[in-house]
């Protein structure tokens, strides 16, 4: 499936290895919250990359204590009305600090793009058959932003701004 | 441009260029959704909550459209725009809204580009009247005018309509989200139905905060807000809000619309375990990055000066004259007119509730006058009420008789404001695919019934509120007397209930007995209230304190006892 980074289609160094499948250690791996949570000691002493996959009803507190074990977060959106995926991000990042790599997969669509940028994801899973126009337009269509975003250090005060997302 | 010189005109938020090119990138932005739906790269389930976050709804016969009125307020400028709109893509008019919003009925999907385009001129959109994000956030009509306030809570909705403008962590709630601010003594926004209800207020130092209400609302599952933190510090105001949104997102329920509301989870979690999850959240977004500085507040605050007043004497002779020549016009002063804080001036109501009349509609004749009236006598500004009446809140004692002429002659001075024939009705079945009857023609009904002003101010405060589903679009849930439309074998009944009150004694109110027809339920209001004349103590006794204080059975036995 294409990878949407900073408005681009990319190269995915990563892959998606389903529950009860055999883990490769040579290559960079993203694994089920679950499989993690009943697996955790057999990746002990890994080199590869981990990543571990959250279902949109597994919150951030749920994997806090385990973050520095991961260098990609991935969240899944069942739909993409399912928004709890923004709160988690930011909950990873604004709350626990968590610097790696954070991906929404599963049904999201470019008019989000723009909010899941500013609440800290890094990624986007995109379906089959994506328009690439589309999700770069969503970086740029919209330039202003009413309030401060993740990476946005400037306080409140200034309501509005332009933004500088892209 | 809607540009009106501060100063010289009453408080309206004026746009700059950041905030006007924002409305225009999202008009384009909307135009080329609508042109992806077409393509169909966009699905129609994906195109859905788009348009709705554009305002646009299917209804029954055809798109209706619902334009952003912040906190109800707007220029003349404003409401001649929407008065040419409806000319010109509607049906000659527009219908107010409890969210004091406005809506158009008669839309074209292919005009809507067009229409957005033209509110853009004058500083308005759609944005945000629809869909599972924070919608307009909605305060007292009567605020930066009445003598009893405390708090301004214009800046402090704008503040919030900045902030939940396209918010990037809550535009995909659970459900949809309504804030109620109030400043006031006397709760005129209804606080405590909202799914936050906020209570500006002073500390013994002078300084601003607020009490929390959350988890209020209506519809199928009833609740009043509860009270989840007495006293939030002003530079507290977005932080805590943005804590219990925050909540809600990761905690609402998903699986069923019924219960997606902020105040299902409230009732599920329990208010203290709710109170705890939010109160840590609040802990932890404390600091630089979310406090609210002083002086935006204060640069917000300029925009809603006060206009310049003349130094009047508050008595006024004209008025005192007019009042005892002219009966009908005392009547409207009596029930439609409250007091000012600025000596010599007045706020006036005008009723959209005409005996007979479609609660909350005004045609664009009707609304030219009213923008020219607002112009002449209240410096280019009116506010739209959530019970679905205008208000010109700063109209001069000495103008107030020469006002009500011309609102007379328009069938604009109906004298019943807060009395029996100021009844809130959703659209109903004439309109909305949810509904179960039709509210508008009952409520057309029972207001042509008490059509008489001198009956009605006789009758004293009684509100009615008709909701054509349990979806509760038309509050009946605290209304002093609620009707509730269902469906029975494909024939619309009305349910009754009594004893609801939206303000800060806030209560939803009881069934009274079993559905009726719609020529019953008429003479079953006029039931209810004469067994409340009959009743009443000393003559003035209100409807609600009448009923708590008999209870229901007289009322029963006289509407049930043919049966």
């Amino acid at each position: 499936m294409p990878l949407i980074e900073n408005g681009r289609i990319g190269e995915d160094a990563w892959s998606f290895i389903p529950d009860g499948e055999p883990v490769p250690n040579d290559r960079p791996v993203i694994i089920s919250f679950e499989r993690w949570q009943a697996e955790r000691d057999s990746f002990e002493g890994r080199n590869a990359r981990l990543g571990v996959r959250l279902k949109s009803g597994t919150l951030a507190g749920s994997i806090a204590a385990d973050l520095d074990r991961f260098s990609l977060v991935a969240l899944e959106f069942p739909k993409f009305r399912d928004g709890r995926g923004f709160s988690t991000a930011r909950e990873l990042r604004e709350r626990y600090g968590y610097t790696g790599e954070i991906r929404a997969v599963g049904h999201v669509i470019p008019d989000q793009y723009l909010f899941l940028v500013r609440t800290g994801f890094t990624s986007v899973e995109a379906p089959e058959g994506t328009n690439p126009d589309s999700w770069a337009e969503a970086l740029k269509e919209i330039t202003i932003a009413f309030q401060p975003s993740l990476d946005d250090t400037a306080p409140l005060s200034l309501l509005r701004r332009k933004l500088k997302v892209g | 441009m809607n540009h009106i010189a501060p100063g010289a005109r009453a408080g309206i938020y004026h746009y700059d260029e950041i905030d006007r090119q924002f409305v225009a990138e999202r008009v384009e932005q909307f135009r080329k959704q609508v042109d992806r739906r077409l393509s169909g790269e966009l699905t129609e389930e994906e195109f859905k909550p788009i348009r709705l976050m554009n305002g646009l709804y299917l209804q029954l016969h055809a798109y209706m459209l619902r334009i952003a009125v912040p906190y109800g307020v707007m220029s003349a400028t404003q409401l001649r725009k929407l008065a040419a709109i409806g000319r010109k893509y509607d049906r000659g008019y527009g219908h107010f809204t409890t969210r004091q919003n406005l809506q158009y009925n008669w839309i074209k999907l292919e005009d809507t580009p067009a229409i957005l385009h033209e509110l853009a001129e004058v500083d308005m959109h759609a944005l945000q009247t629809s869909g599972n994000c924070v919608r307009n956030v909605t305060t007292d009509p009567f605020v930066g005018a009445a003598r009893d306030e405390v708090v301004d809570g214009r800046v402090y909705a704008e503040i919030l309509r900045q902030w939940t403008t396209m918010h990037p962590e809550f535009t995909y709630l659970p459900r949809k989200f309504k804030i109620a601010i109030s400043g006031a003594e006397s709760d005129r926004a209804a606080v405590r139905i909202h799914d936050v209800g906020l209570l500006a207020r002073r500390n013994d130092k002078g300084e601003a905060g607020f009490s929390f209400y959350v988890g209020g609302g209506l519809g199928r599952s009833p609740f009043v807000g509860k009270l989840v933190r007495e006293w939030v510090a002003q530079e507290d105001f977005v932080a805590y809000l943005e804590a219990i949104l925050r909540v809600y997102n990761q905690y609402g329920r998903r699986d069923n619309i019924y219960k997606a509301r902020i105040k299902i989870l409230v009732h599920e979690l329990g208010l203290e375990k709710f109170t705890q999850e939010v109160e840590e959240e609040f802990a932890r977004l404390r600091g630089p990055k979310y406090r609210l500085d002083p002086e935006i507040v204060e640069s917000i605050r300029q925009h809603f000066a006060p206009p310049p007043f003349e130094e009047l004497p508050d008595h006024s002779e004209v008025l005192e004259r007019a009042k005892a020549t002219d009966p009908a016009f005392a009547n409207w002063l009596a029930v439609n007119v409250a007091e000012h804080k600025a000596p010599g001036y007045a706020i006036a109501t005008i009723s959209l509730k005409p005996a007979g009349g479609i609660p909350g509609d005004a045609t664009c004749d009707q609304m030219d006058l009213v923008a020219d009236l607002a112009e002449r006598h209240s410096f280019g500004e009116l506010r739209v009420t959530h019970v679905q009446n205008l208000v010109l809140a700063h109209v001069k004692k000495d103008e107030l008789y020469d006002l009500w002429k011309q609102l007379d002659a328009a069938e604009l001075g109906s004298a019943n404001a807060g009395l029996i024939g100021d009844i809130i009705a959703c659209p109903g079945l004439d309109y909305c695919a949810l509904a179960n009857a039709r509210s508008i023609p009952l409520a057309q009904a029972i207001s042509a019934r008490f059509a008489d002003p001198v009956r009605q101010r006789t009758i004293g405060e009684l509100g009615i509120k008709i909701s054509g589903c349990i979806n509760a679009c038309g509050h009946h849930h605290v209304g002093a007397i609620g009707i509730l439309g269902v469906d029975k074998k494909g024939t619309e009944y009305y349910q009754i209930t009594v004893g609801g009150d939206p303000t800060l004694t806030t209560a939803i109110g009881d069934i009274l007995g079993p559905a009726v027809t719609e020529t019953e339920a008429v003479d079953a209001i006029e039931a209810i209230v004469d067994v409340y004349l009959a009743n009443r103590a000393d003559g003035s006794e209100r409807f609600i304190d009448t009923l708590k204080r008999v209870g229901h059975a007289p009322f029963k036995e006289r509407i049930y006892a043919a049966d």
